[in-house]
């Protein structure tokens, strides 16, 4: 195969590839060079371990959780309640985006109140949703949906509204029904939009499950984070924010996994 | 007797700015077989009148009858071809083909294979499963035809359907989409600018004025009446006699 290519298309080759390895490899070093600075920094005493932790006092925090049980417990806790809350906020908003398309005279009567909604930092609701329902799971799950809704709500409808309109006059053309326009014609279109609104909302409601954790639960990794704090265990602050870290890339990487399969054989 | 009549049809729209008369008293009946071009200066209304005979605008004033029947709505007498082909990306050839079939619900076996066969016909045969971004352009104006002939309509309304070909193509794809309706012994009404290719594929072309849209005169092409085939009629010694006389009296607006 390589041997169809002439030496210069060859060399060509070799350098494009050079060059992503080398960015690779900066990146790489550059995690490892921070940890190795930061642990360096605390043994010598340039820092206060007490206050900053250091990674290998992390590392055995969270080698302590893991072995009790525990991490397992808080990871799955804060696992399932992005997902519960992301699945509902993301099915809860897409039905409102398709009331609103459906209905310009609901769309326009909203239109106000959706852009308020959109604007208050939905955390501060926080404390009313302890409020009417307790510390409870469900508080957190609240929490979660009413962050992630509304950006699903208004990037789903501003999607529906941007279905090339000479689409639905051929549908239109057959005769199609209202219904038929939404499931064969704008439903279809929207996938990557929705694809687009689920990477945003998968974010969103890990920042809800987060703060509801904070406010209303005894489980979580953001419980972790509060009970860390309130004892002063640095420690297990920062083991449960890398935790988090992962648990955002793993999330972000399963919606991209979905997109590769749902957009194969699209044109875009 | 017409296949398609409209009688003194007139549509009006209303904005905010006030009332603007789009067409008014278009008188017009098209035979069956028969393949009738409208031209005229942009913004006449041209296509606003194949969207009234689609059923997908009602008129002001005035009756549109097809086959002796007044039109109410959108009828699977009735095919419209778009100025694109506005195949769905995410619909496979087949699937694409389809899409009248299954909205209108006659999708049954014995449809699905007639489709198939077209596609096979007209060259698209071992296509089925590609999606549009994998066609040419020429091929995918063919699908879009095939998804409405599907639907088996008497009537083709063609709303400047070969205008997003590039030029080589445009003449490939008249001349095969001509031959094909033809064939079928379609009866097609078709809006363009394009005053030789309206002049090629016609047997009546329909000049219309500007804003509010009336007819202004028509012309009876005798080429391809006689048989004749757009390249073929493009040749023949009488064509530029009618583009001119097209040409001068849209001229006038220009």
């Amino acid at each position: 195969m390589l041997d169809q290519y002439s030496p210069e298309h060859r060399a060509y080759l070799r350098r494009i590839k050079m060059r992503h390895l080398v960015i690779r490899g900066t990146q790489v070093l550059l995690l490892i060079g921070l940890f190795a600075l930061w642990e360096l920094a605390a043994r010598q005493g340039w820092i206060n371990a007490f206050i900053f932790s250091h990674p290998s006092r992390i590392w055995s925090a969270a080698v302590r959780l893991a072995s009790q049980g525990d991490l397992w417990k808080h990871l799955g806790w804060t696992v399932g309640e992005t997902a519960l809350g992301f699945t509902a906020g993301t099915f809860l908003g897409i039905v409102i985006a398709i009331i609103l398309w459906w209905s310009d005279f609901v769309s326009r009567v909203l239109d106000p109140y959706i852009v308020v909604l959109e604007s208050i930092p939905k955390v501060a609701l926080g404390p009313i949703f302890v409020v009417w329902l307790g510390t409870t799971i469900q508080a957190v799950i609240a929490m979660a949906i009413s962050v992630s809704v509304i950006v699903t709500i208004m990037m789903m409808h501003a999607g529906f509204k941007e279905v090339d309109p000479n689409k639905v006059k051929l549908a239109k053309s057959f005769g199609a029904t209202k219904f038929q326009i939404l499931t064969k014609v704008i439903i279809p279109a929207s996938v990557p939009t929705m694809i687009a609104a689920l990477k945003v909302s998968v974010g969103l409601s890990l920042v809800g499950t987060i703060v509801g954790e904070f406010l209303a639960s005894k489980a979580g990794l953001g419980y972790l984070i509060i009970y860390g704090g309130q004892v002063f265990n640095m420690s297990l602050v920062m083991a449960s924010v890398l935790l988090l870290a992962v648990v955002s890339i793993i999330l972000y990487f399963l919606v991209s996994k979905l997109e590769e399969r749902v957009v194969r054989g699209r044109d875009y | 007797m017409a296949l398609v009549q409209l009688k003194n049809v007139s549509l009006k729209y209303h904005t905010l700015e006030g009332e603007i008369t789009a067409l008014e008293s278009i008188n017009l009946s098209v035979e069956p077989e028969e393949f009738v071009s409208i031209v005229g200066p942009s913004g006449c209304g041209k296509s606003t009148l194949l969207s009234l005979v689609a059923g997908l605008l009602q008129p002001t004033t005035g009756e549109i009858l097809i086959g002796g029947e007044p039109v109410r709505g959108p009828s699977a007498k009735v095919g419209y071809m778009l100025q694109q082909d506005y195949l769905y990306e995410w619909r496979t050839i087949l699937d694409n083909a389809l899409l009248g079939l299954e909205i209108r619900g006659t999708k049954t076996p014995e449809t699905v294979a007639e489709v198939k066969q077209m596609l096979q016909d007209y060259g698209l045969g071992g296509f089925e499963s590609y999606y549009p971004h994998q066609l040419s352009g020429g091929m995918r104006q063919r699908v879009a035809l095939i998804r409405t002939l599907a639907i088996q309509p008497e009537v083709l309304l063609l709303d400047e359907p070969f205008s997003a070909l590039d030029y080589q193509n445009r003449l490939a794809v008249g001349e095969e989409v001509v031959r094909i309706l033809r064939e079928r012994r379609k009866t097609v009404i078709m809006v363009t600018h394009d005053i030789p290719e309206a002049v090629s594929m016609a047997n009546r072309v329909i000049v219309m004025t500007p804003r509010p849209g009336t007819i202004q005169s028509e012309h009876r092409i005798a080429m391809s009446s006689a048989g004749l085939t757009p390249l073929q009629t493009r040749e023949h010694p009488a064509f530029r006699k009618y583009f001119t006389a097209i040409w001068k009296e849209l001229n006038v607006y220009a």
